[in-house]
């Protein structure tokens, strides 16, 4: 092979593999992101049942109820509107009424959110930015109360 | 010590840092070897005044001066000592500090150990090492000082984020920054070579100790700070695809093709362009990492920082470094002359596929990392990139990696034989086969992929084994003769093969856990029993235990394996009582290679508590794979040609290679 066909052997590999992985990402984003909604969002859109969600707020004073196979049920609120979570295992240490939270999920044809995974920070004062955001949006929270 | 003390040193660095950036760079292009020369004591002087502010830090978290603002928010004291000296970097302000002494050490090590560079070479490195460190310290002093004073001076502080207080957060973020910072050193290099307008195969050999040195140290931070979160956070899971994660993830894949690339360059004179571009990629997105934790611009679970003003300062020096090194870069390497040729099928060829995945690896990171923040600032839209999506794009890159890993070795320069290399890797194809089938018989149940899995890691590691014994032509000529040769054997070749053995190791732990872990939740009270991964764990009792700064509850389970009594596994809820915060302290049992992990839930109504059980299997090959690879690149460091500050030979560099100098 001559300098000159090596060097386009090279190049058409390079983007080959370039290609395909772009190919790849662009895929990979299309089936796999999921997005973030807050109670009120869900109730005025009116999002359909199936599909999977980051609900995030706080959680409801008084909505805990633990059952004792380690399920438990919970209401997460951003003052706007409520919706009821039902989850199976362990809640992370700093899990509390009042506390802000995301729940990852899949919203259930009756209306209700069942959680595979629930996140609340690791700093007690911390809030994870959407919800801090979401209950901005509801007028529930202002900068500066419980967060820094 | 006064705290001033500390501050006034940080200014003091700063003019050094500054003057540091001008005078060699000045002094390489008049040609004036006495302004050159002044790069060495910079850097040094620069060094020293670091660490003496450092140090007077580290002597306020120890005596508990509470009348510096920086530990009355970070420390408290009835902290551990120990835990009042990793406290100074368990924040913002303490950890940019740590971020700079790590580049001065780097600073003053190279101009201790290069002595034998070209005098404008080295200027121009010290030069832009200053103008780095000069950046930082400009955000440290102006944004993030640590030695604010609080008027009056509290009686007692806050604590440190009871989650930080464990020895796993003592070594990762120092190990880590040895890392991202080490990467400073090769950009440096790269910048100062593009200053120059010159650059050569001694140029790669000068630059791959820094970026073998900096690679190891990046590997075995990246998997303390997993093994910190495994232990630490109580889920059981090791890798979150945690934007925080993948901030220290890019650089490790632009530094591990940077290393490669670099050999290219050094044996065959090839692919000059490409490694400068690399090695100033990696230090890019070190800063990018650096910018990503530090900035509090990411919801994620190391956002203990938050302040925008920061964020866009350390954004404006990311633009300075990277838009400016890139535009260097484009202005200059037209100029640089491109070296040897090679077929597609050769060693060459091999490790430009290597980086062209790596890169590609980097860059699907890249995007699934900030695509959320882009679409964020765009539309306002929030979403998530999760696992699916690395797991799909970086394992589908990373497996061609990992299956051309052992042909790669066998390759000659130039022009390779791939049949040959297939032929001489029959041996750990069939092992392979057998370990994927043995895997299958074994777990019958798990997903279709894991054989396939288990094969290929076990391809990769006795490929290693190949590929030395191939070198010794071990079973072809007598036993003597393969033993000269294997202890003539550069370190380098071994040090490649370990590494090599350890991606495989890594790569069978990732696969063994994620494909057959076994998980547990119930509410367990006292006496009850529950099953996990053919273990049978019993609540034998629960006792609180009072540590110095904190409160445990903990969880005695007794251990039973096919009938055997197995001792007993402790695992615990401490609450500590500074923050009123409760952490959970897992219990884990090791067995061989495979872990059994227990972590206590809250009680629940009826009497009972939660408990979270698993049995993983051959879990910690993860980090023993880690570590081998780090161990790996250590070895090749301290190959004697690679030595920092060996002397250069007096002629033209040993020509490795007779055979193909004679065919150009």
């Amino acid at each position: 092979m001559t300098r000159k066909k090596r060097r386009l052997v090279l190049i058409t590999s390079a983007l080959a593999v370039l290609g395909v992985a772009a190919g790849l990402v662009l895929y990979a984003l299309n089936d796999t992101i999921v997005f973030f909604r807050s109670p009120s969002e869900i109730a005025a859109e009116g999002t359909a049942p199936g599909s999977r969600l980051r609900l995030g707020g706080l959680v409801k004073e008084g909505s805990v109820v633990k059952q004792d196979n380690a399920h438990v049920r919970f209401v997460v609120t951003d003052g706007g509107a409520d919706m009821a979570v039902a989850y199976a295992g362990l809640l992370p240490d700093l899990f509390r009424e009042g506390q802000g939270i995301i729940a990852e999920g899949v919203l259930e044809p009756d209306g209700s959110f069942r959680a595979d995974s629930v996140l609340a920070k690791h700093d007690e004062n911390y809030m994870p930015k959407e919800v801090a955001d979401a209950l901005k949006k509801q007028g529930v929270w202002q900068e500066g109360s419980a967060t820094r | 010590m006064n705290p001033e003390i500390g501050h006034y040193a940080l200014v003091l660095a700063l003019g050094l840092a500054l003057l540091q950036t001008v005078i060699p760079i000045w002094g390489a292009k008049v040609g004036d070897a006495a302004l050159m020369r002044t790069g060495s004591s910079l850097a040094l002087a620069f060094c020293g005044f670091v660490m003496l502010a450092f140090a007077v830090l580290t002597v306020a978290y120890v005596q508990s001066d509470f009348s510096v603002q920086n530990v009355v928010e970070n420390s408290h004291s009835l902290k551990p000592l120990l835990y009042r000296i990793t406290g100074v970097w368990g924040n913002h302000e303490g950890s940019m500090l740590l971020w700079v002494l790590v580049l001065a050490i780097f600073g003053a090590m190279v101009a201790l150990f290069s002595g034998n560079l070209p005098a404008t070479l080295r200027a121009n490195v010290l030069g832009v090492q200053g103008s780095v460190g000069a950046a930082f310290l400009l955000f440290i002093l102006l944004t993030s000082n640590p030695f604010l004073r609080v008027v009056p001076a509290p009686a007692e502080g806050q604590d440190l984020n009871p989650i930080l207080q464990d020895i796993g957060l003592a070594i990762h973020p120092p190990l880590l920054y040895l890392g991202y910072v080490g990467f400073s050193v090769t950009f440096s290099f790269a910048v100062a070579a593009l200053i120059d307008g010159r650059i050569d195969a001694a140029w790669a050999r000068w630059v791959r100790p820094w970026a073998l040195a900096a690679w190891a140290f990046l590997t075995v931070g990246i998997a303390m700070g997993s093994y910190w979160a495994y232990y630490e956070l109580g889920w059981g899971g090791w890798w979150f695809w945690d934007p925080v994660e993948n901030a220290s993830l890019m650089p490790w894949f632009a530094g591990t093709a940077l290393i490669h690339s670099a050999v290219v360059m050094e044996k065959r004179d090839a692919l000059k362009v490409w490694t400068v571009l690399l090695a100033i990629l990696a230090f890019s997105l070190s800063l990018l990492g650096t910018f990503l934790v530090r900035s509090g611009v990411l919801t994620s679970v190391h956002a203990f920082a938050t302040d925008p003003t920061r964020g866009v300062f350390i954004l404006a020096i990311l633009i300075l470094f990277i838009g400016g090194s890139l535009a260097l870069f484009a202005l200059r390497a037209p100029l640089l002359r491109q070296g040897g040729i090679f077929a597609p099928i050769s060693r060459e060829g091999a490790l430009v596929l290597n980086n062209l995945l790596l890169t590609a690896s980097a860059a699907a990171v890249f995007i699934g990392t900030l695509y959320p923040l882009a679409l964020e600032a765009w539309d306002g839209s929030k979403i998530t990139v999760g696992a699916p999506y690395f797991n799909l794009t970086v394992g589908a890159l990373m497996l061609p990696v990992v299956f051309a890993m052992p042909f790669g070795p066998m390759l000659a320069w130039k022009r390779g034989d791939l049949a040959g290399a297939a032929q001489r890797l029959m041996t750990a194809f069939g092992l392979a086969i057998l370990a994927g089938a043995i895997g299958l018989y074994l777990h019958g149940g798990g997903p279709a992929l894991a054989p396939l899995g288990v094969g290929l890691s076990v391809f990769v590691i006795i490929g290693a084994i190949v590929d030395i014994a191939e070198r010794g032509a071990v079973g072809r000529v007598p036993l003597a003769t393969s033993w000269a040769r294997l202890r003539g054997l550069p370190r380098a070749s071994y040090g490649a093969a370990l590494a090599h053995a350890g991606v495989g190791i890594c790569l069978l732990g990732i696969v063994a856990e994620t494909s057959w872990n076994s998980e547990r939740i119930a509410g367990v009270k006292l006496g009850e029993s529950f099953e996990v991964g053919g273990y049978e764990l019993t609540l034998a009792r629960v006792e609180p235990r009072n540590g110095p700064n904190y409160r445990d509850l903990v969880g005695v389970f007794a251990v039973r394996h096919g009938g055997v009594d197995e001792g007993t596994i402790e695992s615990a809820k401490r609450l500590f009582t500074a923050r009123n915060m409760p952490t959970t302290e897992a219990g884990i049992r090791t067995m061989w290679f495979s872990q059994l992990y227990v972590s206590l839930g809250e009680e629940l109504p009826n009497g009972a508590i939660g408990v979270r059980a698993y049995w993983k299997p051959l879990v910690t090959l993860i980090w023993i794979g880690s570590v081998i690879m780090a161990f790996g690149g250590a070895l090749s460091l301290s190959d004697r040609r690679l030595r920092v500050g060996a002397p250069r030979p007096a002629k033209k560099p040993r020509v490795i290679e007779p055979k193909m100098a004679a065919a150009e």
